[in-house]
């Protein structure tokens, strides 16, 4: 297992993700075998080829710096669960 | 012991660009909540993140006014963490590759000589948006019109070794981006803000201290406070043997002083990597080459030039080509009145004096460069003297007259230059002060100066100096 239940914990705490103490091995086994694979992929020597930010080939095109978005608010703020004056409201987070 | 401050800076700068750097949305600022927010910049599911060319150009732009580095290829990255004004659990940022690398500028310290400041790199990045904690019974309120905004993250190396290093090199950054048009600067709307890392290390060690990081400082005034309130700090634990614990601090304008930020549970961990959004940046010698051809007059080069051509000292030169508007008010009041001195002692002395009382910039100044050279222009053909001109500039100032021949008409401020005027006056003053002319005929020479002042009060200062000084001295020896 290239995992401990500890990384585990911390993937699902940095995802904010909510997981059971028992499904906990599970994770760390099946997440360990994709860990494994990209360990069986390091084995190969790469030091000839150059390192890809992107798979493809290819070099970003760029947009003109124009106002294309009209004011949608109403559409979009029908989706969240709560709103008022404008704002999306969320529980209280204060640093 | 004697201690040696460390710091280096990191400024965002918001680019003045119409729309936001991955979609066609304003960005405007003062809009009503969330109503310059569109998809792209909510997060919604599959929408595509689109460069922005002006961002592109703007951050080459500024990395060839630095002397930098301008990256062939650069990356957007991914920077992974949750908080709700961040809406897709992620920013596009650089971390590899960023667009500018190495760089410098010089700043100007107190003995007038310049100081080389290393600017490690400047990526490009997406502003969040911003959150609201009051008012909203118990919840924060979110607004995304700022999220998605261009903004340029400027690292620079840990080169400054006290605050008023600091504080210049923020100001000349600050200079420079005007100057180049790429960000209005304005830190009332938070479109040029700073962090400060700080650490102190004992006077001759290599290795640095441990440094704290004080976020988010948006005024010149406030990040010296800050930093010389962080200085302190760390001095007495260090003086007294502990140890500086290395976090984040947020400085409290109104009780002066640094705090911790709550300590997160865990060390941030962004988990970078490359944003398969987008693809890789090129910046080909071509396009280079045509922005450094566009490339306005910078600072430095408008200093040294008002040097050569207007015979001005470095710190004169230096103060009045510290922002643009600035520098071309000088320049047009020079033209005018083709006296080059004159108008540097005027801007730097009674403009900057009453712009600092009032808070004002040089755009909003209610006297503008040709008023004020009309003003000059009385001072030179002797229609008023310098004092008389002060009065003038004051009443222009405070709205009595929109040129300086109306002010000097409405008040009767004209100079006399009238010979047998002047005098009259000093014929009287002499006869009116038997005692004071014995005196000073008896060798009190300095009372000189008592006649020069009674006959300029006199004449309610209009008297030409000049004429008042050879006239009396033609009477009195």
């Amino acid at each position: 297992m290239s995992l401990t239940e500890d990384d585990v914990k911390k993937i699902a705490y940095l995802s904010r993700l909510q997981i059971t103490e028992q499904a906990i091995p599970e994770y760390v086994e099946n997440l360990s075998s994709i860990f494994d694979l990209v360990d069986q992929m390091n084995a190969v020597d790469t030091s000839h080829v150059e390192t890809m930010a992107h798979p493809l080939h290819m070099i970003q095109r760029l947009r003109e710096d124009v106002v294309t978005e009209s004011n949608q608010r109403d559409i979009f703020q029908r989706h969240a669960p709560e709103t008022e004056a404008g704002l999306y409201l969320v529980p209280k987070v204060i640093e | 012991m004697e201690w040696e401050v460390v710091i280096g800076l990191e400024i965002h700068t918001q680019l003045a660009t119409k729309s936001k750097i991955f979609s066609g949305a304003s960005t405007t600022y003062g809009a009503e909540p969330n109503t310059q927010a569109c998809a792209i910049d909510l997060g919604m599911p599959g929408v595509l993140p689109v460069l922005n060319k002006d961002v592109v150009n703007m951050a080459v732009c500024f990395g060839l006014a630095i002397d930098a580095e301008i990256a062939p290829y650069s990356v957007f990255a991914r920077k992974n963490y949750f908080y709700p004004d961040l809406p897709k659990g992620y920013q596009i940022s650089q971390f590899e590759l960023p667009i500018v690398g190495l760089g410098h500028i010089f700043i100007e310290q107190e003995d007038g000589s310049k100081k080389r400041i290393g600017i490690t790199r400047a990526h490009l990045e997406e502003d969040a948006g911003k959150s609201l904690h009051e008012d909203f019974h118990g919840k924060t309120g979110i607004d995304l019109n700022r999220a998605g905004t261009p903004l340029l993250e400027i690292v620079s190396e840990p080169d400054m070794r006290s605050t008023a290093e600091a504080v210049a090199y923020m100001k000349k950054i600050h200079s420079l981006v005007r100057y180049l048009g790429i960000s209005d600067g304005n830190m009332q709307e938070g479109s040029f803000r700073c962090d400060a890392n700080i650490s102190l290390r004992p006077k001759g060690q290599e290795e640095l201290g441990t440094r704290t990081e004080l976020k988010n400082i948006n005024s010149f005034r406030f990040i010296e406070k800050a930093i010389n309130y962080e200085i302190e700090r760390q001095m007495d634990i260090l003086e007294t043997g502990g140890v500086i614990t290395q976090e984040t601090r947020l400085y409290d304008a109104n009780k002066n002083e640094t705090r911790p930020m709550r300590s997160k549970e865990e060390a941030n961990d962004y988990r970078y990597f490359p944003d398969p959004d987008l693809l890789p940046v090129e910046i080909t010698d071509e396009c280079k080459e045509k922005i450094r051809q566009s490339l306005p007059e910078l600072p430095d080069a408008k200093q040294q030039r008002f040097v050569n051509e207007y015979q001005l000292s470095d710190s004169d030169a230096n103060a009045l080509t510290l922002n643009k508007e600035t520098a071309n008010y000088y320049e047009t009041v020079t033209k005018k009145i083709k006296d080059p001195k004159l108008s540097a002692n005027w801007i730097l002395g009674e403009v900057s004096a009453y712009l600092n009382k009032e808070n004002k910039s040089i755009t909003t100044a209610p006297i503008q460069a040709e008023m004020l050279a009309g003003i000059l222009q009385r001072i030179k053909d002797n229609t008023i003297s310098g004092k008389i001109a002060k009065e003038v500039f004051d009443a222009m100032w405070k709205g009595e007259g929109n040129t300086a021949d109306a002010i000097i008409d409405k008040k009767g401020l004209k100079q006399i230059t009238d010979n047998s005027a002047i005098e009259g006056i000093v014929d009287t003053i002499i006869t009116d002060n038997p005692n004071e002319v014995a005196a000073y005929q008896g060798g009190k020479k300095k009372l000189f100066g008592f006649f020069v002042g009674q006959v300029m009060k006199a004449s309610k200062g209009k008297a030409n100096p000049a004429q008042v000084n050879a006239l009396l001295k033609q009477k009195l020896d």
